[in-house]
């Protein structure tokens, strides 16, 4: 940028590329000239480790809009996941945090292979099904707890949400090695491959020999996968088990997504700007926390972000 | 008199110069065709006309008058209309409705639907369509709602109709009748600007010949003054001494047995055999079941009955995956919706079928990838600036190629082609020709599907011909008469 012999098309392009980092560089600048306190290491560490839940939905999120679908469930996930490794969790269990941690991936992993069989084998729409799910995930935490909190989870249990590496939080640690695997998941492995060509066209993709049945199934265990493992980390930071954990998450998952241009048509995305787009989530959380906006224009806010962002985004398209 | 002159068009976009100065003249009356292969400016220069695209330097003079279009609403109320390749109305309206869309009869709130209708039936009746105007778009055939987009065209009042390809995708019938309408609109004076890769088309019907190559404008014609090779010599800027370069290649076996193939209504008890080394030719009338019955073939869709004997081996093809896994290949009808992914580049377009093959384990070989492509590439002359391009940015013809790498490169023993050279011009159709002649030549067999009858009697060594679903016969090349073929076409009908 600012190359002198740089054409106003090629500053078009580059804004509809890269306009999500400036974005974010915009957001954060404001925030640091009106909160002194909000660019420190110790502050973005914290926005981070609030931020790695987000970032493991949209992670996941971005498999399942890459195909063209949309999972509403993950919120709900969270929470069934977060209450069954919590019962598991508890002290007089006995039992070690792993088997409370498995519990949790196994139940979010197990929400998500409904889904695909639901989506892809049965034909129910995406949006459908998982909004179906997200009503029974919901029912069955409330169920698991009879809606009470369950506090008294092990100390051990505790370190994943809470605890540190160094000065580093246990959740952003977790949330790098899950995005490094997504990475090369997605762009090195010919399954990755496949989803973009699912997703791009599904005849094409087929008459190409691909299982695009099996490819739409797996994205769903993918994202419920990594809203179990969100759920296990929320459950823990929060120490206990609560029933309306994870409520609405869905929507900020989603938003990441398509803040960092990945097309709910399928086919067209990245994978980087999801993480962009989780960081503007995470930062706009921390920065109006802090500048003490209320939780009720925080939303309103949220909601202007994303309908912005995809507005700028199609008409970037139809140019 | 000319109701059209255009002189001296230029167009750039960004920086690349699409028109040269063209020049088009249209006289009232008239059909003129403008001709030239995909990307030699046609759509370009239409576009300008239509007020899509604004030119950047040249005059366009509408009925003696200079005018200078601003927008597609200004063209219109100048009286130029145009009927797109691909019709755009709205299915659940109905032909009134759709005619009528924008500008319905009736006051400022509601429509005056017994006028809507009456007006349409007057419309349709002069064009002596018989289309009931209340019927909705949608369930009509293809060839009808074109019909109705030339009605819309004649109720605005437009002088002047541009026809982007309007036969690709119907019959012969149909265009008769198109024909038919299109003389009648002559006589009222009007001018058509008609588009079309068919070279015997634009012989029966064109008055004016005016040939685009690059972006420039190369000469205008009388039509009886000029011929089929001095026309595609001009349009392709060599001499294309051979539009078919069909080789003698030794055939041997047979590779594949076809067994009583029924699908209900689609098609009935079809047997066939195709040999190493031929080209098997697959004719028919559109909805002849040519399509469905490859598609059963490669598991693509299922079948009622029928036997498959495929290399010596009995096959249960249920998927495409199964068919690819013997060595059977199919490049499907429409590249767009069935044979590309639009949104990935070139090179992962071209490697999509052979993911496996260019694997360790999990993990996709760059390397070798890379290096398969760009052979590829070079081997089918595909015209691109880089492997990385998206392929939605590449013309029709290297799409085409685009497609037909990703399924030579497994080196399948049977290649079935459908309608391998749909919509691209005449340069790429002939090296596709070629492809397919150097590809048979190696000891592989080639179905091909073709609605272009001189296509399949130009490269096929047999010919099977489908009528309404079932057999209508089986030619040898040395049989292969149009008439007898449009016989057999039409046995079962």
């Amino acid at each position: 940028m600012g190359k002198s012999r740089s054409k106003q098309f090629n500053i078009k392009e580059f804004l509809a590329k890269y306009g999500v980092i400036l974005g974010l560089v915009v957001i954060m600048i404001f925030f640091t000239v009106m909160k002194a306190r909000f660019l420190t290491v110790t502050n973005m560490l914290n926005m981070l480790r609030q931020a790695s839940i987000n970032g493991l939905l949209a992670l996941g999120m971005t498999f399942v809009v890459l195909t063209g679908g949309i999972d509403l469930s993950v919120g709900s996930a969270v929470g069934a996941a977060g209450m069954y490794c919590a019962l598991v969790a508890r002290t007089e269990t006995g039992m070690p945090w792993y088997v409370a941690l498995l519990t949790g991936l196994a139940i979010g992993l197990l929400i998500g292979t409904v889904n695909g069989v639901v989506i892809a084998y049965l034909r129910v729409p995406a949006f459908i099904a998982t909004l179906g799910m997200l009503s029974i995930a919901r029912g069955i935490t409330f169920m698991a707890s009879d809606a009470k909190p369950i506090p008294g989870l092990s100390k051990e249990f505790l370190v994943i949400g809470g605890g540190s590496a160094g000065i580093i939080p246990i959740p952003v640690l977790i949330l790098i090695g899950v995005l490094i695997v997504c990475y090369i998941i997605l762009y090195k492995t010919r399954y990755g491959r496949y989803v973009f060509a699912t997703g791009g066209n599904a005849t094409s993709a087929r008459v190409s020999g691909i299982n695009i049945k099996m490819v739409i199934c797996s994205v769903y265990m993918i994202s419920g996968l990594l809203a179990g493992l969100a759920g296990v980390i929320l459950t823990s930071r929060v120490t206990s088990g609560i029933s309306q954990n994870g409520d609405g998450y869905e929507v900020d998952a989603i938003a990441a997504a398509v803040i960092g241009g990945n097309s709910l048509s399928g086919g067209r995305g990245r994978l980087w700007g999801t993480v962009v787009g989780f960081l503007v989530m995470g930062v706009m959380n921390n920065g109006l926390d802090m500048m003490a906006v209320s939780s009720y224009w925080q939303l309103v806010i949220k909601g202007i972000i994303i309908i912005g962002a995809v507005m700028l985004d199609s008409l970037n398209e139809s140019r | 008199m000319n109701l059209l002159e255009m002189k001296g068009i230029e167009k750039s976009f960004n920086t690349v110069k699409v028109l040269h100065g063209v020049d088009f003249i249209l006289r009232k009356g008239t059909v003129h065709a403008l001709m030239g292969e995909n990307g030699a400016g046609k759509s370009t220069l239409m576009k300008v006309l239509a007020g899509i695209h604004k030119c950047d330097a040249g005059t366009v003079t509408v009925k003696e008058e200079q005018v200078d279009i601003q927008s597609p609403k200004h063209s219109q109320a100048l009286g130029i209309a145009m009927i797109h390749q691909e019709l755009s109305p709205v299915p659940e309206m109905t032909v009134a409705e759709n005619i009528y869309l924008g500008r319905e009869p009736g006051g400022r709130l509601f429509i005056d639907y017994a006028q809507m209708y009456r007006q349409t039936e007057e419309l349709l009746e002069n064009m002596k369509v018989h289309i009931s105007p209340k019927e909705k778009v949608g369930a009509l055939k293809v060839a009808d709602q074109q019909l109705v987009e030339i009605a819309k065209a004649i109720s605005l009042n437009a002088e002047i109709i541009i026809m982007d390809e309007p036969t690709s995708a119907i019959t012969d019938k149909e265009v008769d009748n198109l024909f038919s309408i299109i003389r009648n609109l002559k006589e009222q004076g009007k001018g058509i600007i008609y588009i079309s890769h068919k070279m015997d088309e634009i012989f029966q019907i064109s008055d004016d010949i005016t040939v685009l190559r690059d972006g420039q404008y190369v000469n205008t014609w009388k039509a009886e003054d000029i011929d089929n090779n001095i026309l595609i010599k001009n349009m392709v800027g060599r001499e294309l001494t051979e539009i078919f370069p069909k080789s003698e290649v030794p055939i041997s076996d047979t590779i594949l047995e076809v067994r009583n193939f029924t699908l209900g209504d689609k098609f009935q008890d079809i047997s066939f055999t195709v040999k190493r080394g031929e080209i098997y030719g697959i004719a028919g009338l559109v909805g002849a079941g040519r399509t469905e019955l490859m598609h059963a073939l490669f598991g693509l869709d299922r079948r009622d009955k029928g036997e498959v004997i495929f290399d010596g081996k009995t096959l249960d093809i249920r998927r495409p995956k199964d068919a690819i896994r013997e060595g059977i290949a199919y490049v499907t009808e429409d590249r767009k919706q069935e044979g590309l992914v639009l949104e990935m580049s070139v090179g992962q377009n071209i490697s999509l079928a052979s993911m496996k093959e260019l694997s360790r384990g999990l993990f996709i070989n760059e390397k070798e990838e890379s290096s398969l492509v760009k052979d590829e590439i070079e081997r089918l002359r595909i015209r691109l600036h880089s492997p990385k391009q998206l392929v939605k940015s590449l013309s029709g013809g290297n799409q085409q190629k685009v497609v037909l790498s990703k399924w030579i490169i497994k080196n399948p023993k049977l290649l079935i082609l459908d309608e391998p050279t749909r919509g691209i011009d005449v340069g790429a159709k002939s090296e596709i020709y070629k492809l397919m002649c150097e590809y048979a030549a190696k000891g592989n067999a080639i179905i091909m599907i073709s609605s272009e009858m001189p296509e399949v009697m130009g490269m096929a060594d047999r010919m099977l011909v489908l009528s309404n679903g079932k057999v209508g016969g089986e030619l040898k090349r040395s049989e292969f008469v149009q008439e007898s073929i449009m016989k057999m076409a039409v046995s079962h009908i």
